[in-house]
Order: C-alpha cells, then sequence, then structure tokens
C-alpha cells in the first residue's frame, strides 16, 4: 500500500524540527558573532584570539552537523558518519602532511 | 495471527523497499560531498601555504573588511534556517510553504553571490586580481570555488522549484530537496572554514 504521504527518509536526512533548526541557529549566530568581535576590537593577546577563533570554528562546525545535516551516532546514519570520519581523516593527513614539507622546505631552502 | 504480522512485514518491507531508492540516492549524494570536502581540503591546504607570499602586493590585512564578511555571513546562516524551513514544510507535505521558503533561500543565497562578486570586482579593479600573487591567486581559488558552488546550488534550487510547482511533492522531488538541503547546509560549512581561516586569521 503506497502512500504519497511525505517520505521520511533516513540516511543523511533525519527529520529536523522546528525548534532544532531554531536552536541549531542561535548556536550558529553566536558563534559567528565572538570570533567576529575578538578580531574586529582585538582584546586578547593576537595568539590566544587565534587559537579561541579555531576553536569556536570547530565547535560550529559540529553544531552545523548536528542541527542543520542532522548526522548523528543512529544506528541508520552509521555508514553516513563512517564516511564522514574517514574523509576528515583523508583531510587531516592531506592538510597536516602539506603544510608539514611546504614548511620543511621553506626552512631547508629558503631561509638560509 | 502470526499470518497478520507476516503480511504486514511484506508490506513495511515493500515500502521500505521504495523508500531505500530515495535513501540510496541520498547517501550517494552524501558521499559525493566527502569528495567535495577533499577538493575544499586541497584548496585550503593551498591556501595556507600561499598565504604569506604576496609578492610585494596586499596582504590579508590590506584587502579584507570584516564588518562586509560578516554580512555576507549573515546571509548565508539565514539561507540555512530559511532552507530548514522548506525541509519542514516539506515534511508536512506544504507544498506552497515549501516553495514560498525555497524562494526566501534562494533570495539570501542570490544576495550573498552578489556581495561575493562585488568583492571580487572591487579587489580586480584596484589591481589585487589572481594575477597578482600567490597569495590572490589561492585566495581567489578557494573563495571563488565556494561561490561557483553556491551559484550552482542556486541553479538547482531554481530548477527544484519549477518542478515542485509543477509535479508537486512528488517521491522524486522530495528525496532531490533532500540532497539539495545536504548541498547547501554543507556549503555552509566550508564557508564557516573559509571565514574563520582565510577571513579572520587573516587579520588577526
Amino acid at each position: 500500500m503506497y502512500n504519497q504521504s511525505p517520505i521520511h527518509s533516513s540516511a543523511g536526512t533525519s527529520d529536523g524540527t522546528s525548534r532544532s533548526y531554531m536552536v541549531g541557529f542561535i548556536i550558529s549566530v553566536i558563534l559567528t558573532v565572538i570570533p567576529f568581535g575578538l578580531v574586529m576590537y582585538p582584546t586578547l593577546p593576537r595568539s590566544v584570539t587565534a587559537w579561541v577563533v579555531v576553536a569556536l570554528g570547530v565547535v560550529q562546525v559540529f553544531a552545523h552537523l548536528k542541527y542543520f545535516l542532522h548526522l548523528d551516532t543512529a544506528k541508520e546514519q552509521r555508514w553516513n558518519l563512517r564516511a564522514l570520519i574517514f574523509s576528515v581523516v583523508i583531510i587531516l593527513l592531506l592538510v597536516g602532511l602539506s603544510l608539514w614539507i611546504m614548511d620543511s622546505i621553506h626552512h631547508n631552502m629558503l631561509a638560509h | 495471527m502470526s499470518n497478520i504480522v507476516l503480511d504486514k512485514d511484506i508490506a513495511h518491507s515493500h515500502e521500505h523497499g521504495h523508500e531505500d531508492a530515495g535513501s540510496m540516492r541520498i547517501f550517494g549524494f552524501w558521499i559525493y560531498l566527502m569528495t567535495d570536502c577533499i577538493l575544499f581540503a586541497t584548496l585550503f591546504a593551498g591556501y595556507a601555504v600561499l598565504r604569506d607570499s604576496v609578492a610585494g602586493g596586499p596582504s590579508t590585512v590590506d584587502i579584507f573588511e570584516l564588518p562586509y564578511v560578516l554580512a555576507e555571513t549573515a546571509l548565508l546562516l539565514l539561507s540555512s534556517i530559511t532552507y530548514g524551513y522548506a525541509m519542514l514544510a516539506m515534511n508536512r507535505n506544504d507544498k506552497a510553504h515549501v516553495l514560498r521558503w525555497l524562494g526566501v533561500t534562494f533570495v539570501l543565497g542570490c544576495g550573498f553571490i552578489a556581495m561575493e562578486i562585488n568583492e571580487f570586482h572591487h579587489l580586480i579593479k584596484e589591481g589585487y586580481g589572481p594575477d597578482r600573487s600567490g597569495f590572490l591567486t589561492a585566495f581567489f581559488t578557494l573563495v571563488g570555488t565556494h561561490g561557483a558552488h553556491v551559484l550552482s546550488g542556486l541553479v538547482w534550487m531554481a530548477v527544484l522549484m519549477a518542478q515542485i510547482s509543477g509535479r508537486g511533492l512528488t517521491n522524486t522531488n522530495t528525496t532531490r530537496l533532500s540532497c539539495l538541503s545536504l548541498f547547501w547546509h554543507f556549503l555552509d560549512v566550508v564557508w564557516i572554514c573559509v571565514f574563520t581561516v582565510v577571513y579572520l586569521l587573516g587579520v588577526v
């Protein structure tokens, strides 16, 4: 028996509620305004500001994954999560090793 | 009794099988997004390496205007929640509201693109085009690739709005809506990385 009622696709997007979208949005606004504020009106030492900005960026990415992309550890979403974790490993290797290599080149060949 | 349960199970699994085609498509789209993540990661790595190669030209502090970037970010964040409301309307099977919220999202996305084109135009007019230095090449490539993604998302959204207004919220269209939802929110995540790594760390 088919019904044309809205399907609830489980892969990738479980259903958000109006409340969870609003919570996600408010968290996201806060996590955007704080780093912009810290950089536009410097109050902390430079390196501290940089680390805080990066940390808040990471938290905001997680907030978006949870509230907008609806990624969680539910069983139907295990493969989405696995694919994401695999990509994160690749990205860390790619970016980390590239920067390491270029930094070594810079120190050994350019800065005499 | 057990027969009834069995029948129900079969009916259920039949229906489930039908839904599975949609959710497999969405999963496939998720895999594509993961490869797109890696594309952006290479561009970020390139940017991080070339950031200080200004070749006597402008550096990050000289050309970035944070209030302008904050406005761009606001447009993109707002468009994320309006798309969320379109998805909620889709779950209620409310075609009119799906189209309305998609329209709002579309306008916000166009605003973002317009601001970015204006920023690029301004830089190029000043003589700070992508050919000026390694830093600017990496900057235009990274931010431009994100912009191109947003632009293609907007084209997709326009086509999808036409399809929904023509054929309604069919299973095919709801699957497409779910895929575009992932794409749109994913671009938001990439933009968080862009404004953190490029703009904020550039000015701090």
